[in-house]
Formats: C-alpha cells, structure tokens, sequence
C-alpha cells in the first residue's frame, strides 16, 4: 500500500494547472479514490480553477476513472472553473466515444492546443 | 497457466482429430490489487500467443477489469470476505470468461443508460456498457451474478 505517494504530477503554468499521472494503468479503485480527493483538494482550493488533464503515457482507463472526471469536472464547473483534457491515445479516446462522455468534456489533441486561449489574460 | 488441449475427456487427453490447443484457467479472487493484476498479465500472456492483437487485449483486459469490479462493488458489496471467480478459455478463435461473484444477482436490463444526456453527469454505471461494446458477446446468467462474455477474434 503506498497511499501517502500522490499518483499525479501537478504543475502550474500561470494559472493553468495541469495534471498529469504517474500510473500507466488508471484501473484500481483505491488508486482512482486517491486521485480523486487529491484533484478534489486542488478544486476546491481555489476559486474558478482552470485545470488541464493531460492523459500523456496512460494506456488504460476504467469506468472507475471516467467516473472521477466527471465528478471533477461538475465540481470545477461549480465552483466557476474550467477542466480540459488532453493527449488522449486512441484507444482511450475510443472509451470516451463509447460512453459519449466526449460530449461533456473538452477534448483537445494535445497539452499545447488545449493550453491556447486558457492560460487567459 | 495451465494449457490443456480441447476434448480431454477424462482419460490421457488423446486426440482423435486434430489437436487445437487451448489455454484455460480459473481462480478466486479477493479484491486485491496485485492478484488482479497477474491474473491480467496471465491472460494477457495467452491472447498473445494466440495472436490477439493489441486493440483485442485492451478491449479484453478492460472488460475483465470492469467485470471484476462490478462483481467485488454491486455483486459482493464490497466484503473483503467474498470472492470473484473467474474462468477462462482462450483459443486461436476466440476467448471466453466467465465472472462469478458471491452477490444476489441484479437485472442488467435496469440499469439506466449512461449515454442519456440526462444521465452523462452520472459518475457511475458505465462498466456493463463499455464490456458490452467491446466483446463480442456479454450476458448475464440467472440470477445475475455471473457474466459470461466473448471475444470473437475473426468476427470482431
């Protein structure tokens, strides 16, 4: 059990944070709980976050999962702010389509495309 | 793994056709991280010696992935004492699981279609749909607790 390793890696590019994850695989529930109160924390930190999701090096992603962006992103819509997600392979990006969930988020190919007009002025 | 050959029917395992090699398995689990994941890894092993490609194992590894937890969330409820079984039976074909939890068992028709605009904020209920989409062939087993799905490799 490595509960007290944080599971992502979080940088602030002036304003924008962006968020990236340690794990290849986003598949076991304690893993996903800890990234989600962790992400949690960061939304309700601060006031209408912009938060960027860069799925960069993951291969797999569960149900478990989908169901910690969603919640993150009502959370951060809430509270004024805005999530994008990013560098999503193919594969994973057929998860998305599958379950529609590439209608409530913003999908952007990659980190840089979603990063043009969020970093904001 | 143990690879056993096709119609071993109870004697030496002679053959009288064409021997088709097969590799099957079962094991009780407990959710249990590491467990899971080498039972992954095996299975994974064998659709690669089959010659499953890439987009058939994720398809197969996400499928069991959300077939056990299913099975160790709705089915067992969560207790740590009660296990998920899962068999399989993998041949050049096609792969073949079965996931049985110790629950009572549920009506899959009820659960509500997640891909509802209503429903897309609704952080859960999406594993049954994406083991749906991608195998070739899901269903449950009166009374509910125990899934059996298909990976057809020609067909899909």
């Amino acid at each position: 059990m490595s509960t007290e390793t944080s599971r992502i890696r979080v940088t602030d590019l002036s304003g924008v944070l962006r968020v990236e994850f340690v794990d290849k695989d986003i598949l076991d529930e304690a893993a996903i709980r800890q990234i989600s109160t962790e992400l949690v924390k960061r939304v309700e930190a601060a006031a209408s976050l912009r938060m960027l999701i860069s799925f960069r090096g993951v291969e797999h992603l569960s149900s478990a999962a989908l169901g910690t962006l969603i919640t993150i992103n009502s959370l951060t819509k809430k509270r004024g702010g805005q999530l994008r997600l990013s560098d999503i392979k193919p594969s994973i990006m057929e998860v998305f389509t599958i379950t529609k969930l590439n209608k409530l988020f913003q999908i952007f190919e990659t980190s840089e495309k979603a990063l043009e007009g969020f970093g904001g002025k | 793994m143990k690879a056993s050959a096709g119609n071993d029917i109870g004697g030496a395992g002679q053959m009288t056709s064409a021997p088709q090699p097969v590799a099957e398995g079962s094991v009780r689990l407990r959710e249990n991280n590491k467990e899971i994941e080498s039972i992954q890894l095996l299975i994974e092993g064998s659709l690669s010696q089959f010659g499953y490609p890439d987009a058939a194992m994720f398809a197969i590894r996400l499928s069991l992935e959300e077939a056990m937890m299913n099975g160790f969330r709705h089915g067992n409820l969560a207790d740590p004492s009660k296990f998920v079984e899962v068999r399989w039976r993998i041949d050049s074909n096609s792969a073949n699981f079965h996931v049985i939890d110790e629950g009572e068992g549920f009506d899959p028709e009820a659960v509500p279609d997640p891909t509802l605009d209503e429903n897309l904020e609704i952080p859960s209920g999406r594993g049954l749909m994406l083991i749906r989409a991608y195998m070739s062939d899901a269903r449950y087993h009166d009374p509910g607790n125990h899934l059996e799905m298909t990976f057809r490799k020609v067909a899909k």
